[in-house]
């Protein structure tokens, strides 16, 4: 049995947000696999949970010309299976099968994946464990046990999803009781443990919008223990365009590194000419500067700095090679 | 706090009053004494708790039994009928599919949804949609085989 709380379960958006707005101690809950673990485990205590799940408007799924709009319910299973997000934005439904177990996805939904907590060993814990361990700054506690001297939490972001979006230049809407407002998705995540959304106490994530744009490919993959029901240590997506034999555009994201998803910047070297060794090796430079694993997960850290570069040039490789 | 919940189990129609933090688990094992589904793990991790709502695997550890509200939900109590074991039972029985048999309810259940939507899997097939589901007795082997079995021995159920 879960600690007592309120359930609402409105069936408008807009109602979903009065409601936020009006219980500062409540909480979205949306397909319910990371929030209802996490309450059972003590490392949230809503006083009201949001139910999302009655709100038709938010599995809006639809193609607008030169961009696909996904509401923020609808599920990971659908955006799988989805053939139009398997052939034009083949980043997108790669990443959400690669998320939890099937019957994970079957429930789990796009803002549940983008929105959720940040992830550490000292963390994700039963409360008798934590307690064991006096806690950490994150929850209760005062230090970040994988940085104690540091002034911040270091719990990673973990998502897969996220990275995919990123490379795929999509952009967030946020609703709130003022109204919409868009940002790029990068502008939606902070590299903070504890603080890790630029999302206003009252808004919600109410839709995605991923451009359609000729000539991108793009793919994710993530090093993994299991191959399914796990977590990546580190999770790497790449687009690209080429045009003849020049790499005319690349982005490069990775998750479960930092505590935000990362957009890899510093790679315009590489465009306007083909792909080369000089190219690969600035790519695993950028990589291992823009992002800072630490002990955050029981995979070690120097695995998952040789993992990811070594992940990214796989992925790179393979795109440009069609 | 208590709601009165209206919602369909193993075909019929019930309205009870269930707390707002009761988990579907909670209402199924503890509201309705179907103990068939078991609690695995403290979330998510191990698929002991699948059942099934409108058809679609589903945790009923990490699922609010509000939130599913007016749905079919089906547990491995609703599989047996008149006493016989359904063709997916008997073929885990048959084939040894399952030891203590805790993540047996669980498995068949991810197992009767796959066979509903794909009569006839192929072994990739049977283990991506068994993928959740862990069991720390049979070593998987004797699962997939069992449900292979029941592909061959005709319709699911
Ligand atoms: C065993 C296990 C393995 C997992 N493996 C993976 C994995 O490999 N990769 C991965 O990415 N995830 C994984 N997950 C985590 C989780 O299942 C997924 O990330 C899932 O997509 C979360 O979506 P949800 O709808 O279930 O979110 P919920 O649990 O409903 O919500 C998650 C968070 O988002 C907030 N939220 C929900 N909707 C909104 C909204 N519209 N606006 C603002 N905030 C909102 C909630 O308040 C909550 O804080 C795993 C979980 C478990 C239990
Ligand atoms: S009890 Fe383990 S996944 Fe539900
Ligand atoms: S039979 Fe014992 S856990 Fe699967």
């Amino acid at each position: 049995m879960l600690p007592d709380f309120r359930l609402a379960r409105p069936q408008s958006a807009a109602a979903a947000v009065a409601l936020r707005a009006e219980n500062p101690g409540s909480r979205f809950i949306a397909g319910g696999t990371d929030l209802l673990p996490n309450i059972r485990r003590g490392l949230a205590s809503p006083e009201v949970l949001i139910d999302l799940g009655g709100v038709a408007e938010l599995r809006e799924l639809r193609a607008d010309d030169d961009k696909l709009r996904i509401g923020a319910g609808v599920t990971l299973a659908t955006i799988a299976a989805d053939v139009r997000i398997q052939q034009r934005l083949p980043a997108l439904a790669q990443a959400a099968l690669a998320v939890a177990g099937p019957t994970h996805r079957a429930a789990a939904t796009l803002c549940g994946n983008l929105c959720l907590d940040t992830r550490c060993q000292y963390y994700n814990q039963s409360e008798s464990w934590r307690t064991g361990n006096q806690f950490c700054m994150k929850l209760v506690g005062d230090i970040c046990r994988v940085a104690p001297k540091s002034a911040r939490c270091y719990a990673a972001f973990s998502g897969d999803v996220a990275p995919a979006l990123l490379v795929l230049g999509a952009t967030v809407e946020l609703l709130g009781p003022q109204g919409v407002r868009r940002l790029p998705l990068a502008e939606f995540y902070r590299d903070d443990g504890m603080d890790w959304l630029a999302l206003g106490k009252d808004e919600m994530l109410y839709a995605v919008e991923v451009p359609l744009a000729d000539g991108w490919l793009s793919t994710y993959d993530k090093i993994r223990i299991r191959g399914a029901v796990d977590f990546p240590p580190v999770g790497v997506a790449i687009a690209l365009r080429r045009e003849g034999e020049a790499l005319a555009e690349l982005r490069s994201a990775c998750t479960g590194a930092s505590s935000r998803p990362e957009l890899i910047d510093g790679l315009e070297p590489l465009v306007g000419k083909p792909l080369d060794e000089a190219g690969l090796a600035l790519l695993d430079k950028r990589l291992l500067k823009c992002t800072q694993p630490m002990e955050t997960t029981v995979v070690p850290v120097p695995y998952r700095r040789r993992v990811m570069p070594v992940l990214a040039r796989k992925l790179l490789r393979n795109l440009w090679q069609g | 706090m208590k709601n009165i919940l209206g919602i369909w189990v193993n075909g019929r129609w019930r309205e009870d009053a269930v707390a707002d933090n009761a988990l579907l688990l909670d209402y199924l094992r503890d509201g309705l004494g179907l103990t068939g589904t078991k609690q695995g793990c403290d979330g998510g991790e191990c698929g002991a708790c699948t059942v099934l709502v409108d058809g679609e695997p589903r945790l009923a550890c990490s699922t609010l039994a509000h939130s599913v509200a007016g749905r079919r939900v089906e547990t491995v109590e609703s599989l047996a009928s008149d006493g016989n074991l359904s063709r997916l039972q008997r073929a885990f029985h048959e084939h040894l599919g399952t030891q203590c048999g805790f993540c047996t309810p669980g498995m068949l259940m991810a197992a009767e949804a796959l066979l509903r939507k794909n009569p006839k899997p192929d072994r990739a097939a049977i283990r991506a949609a068994l993928a959740g589901n862990l069991c720390r007795c049979t070593g998987y082997v004797k699962i997939i085989e069992s449900v292979e079995a029941a592909a061959n021995a005709g319709v699911a159920a």
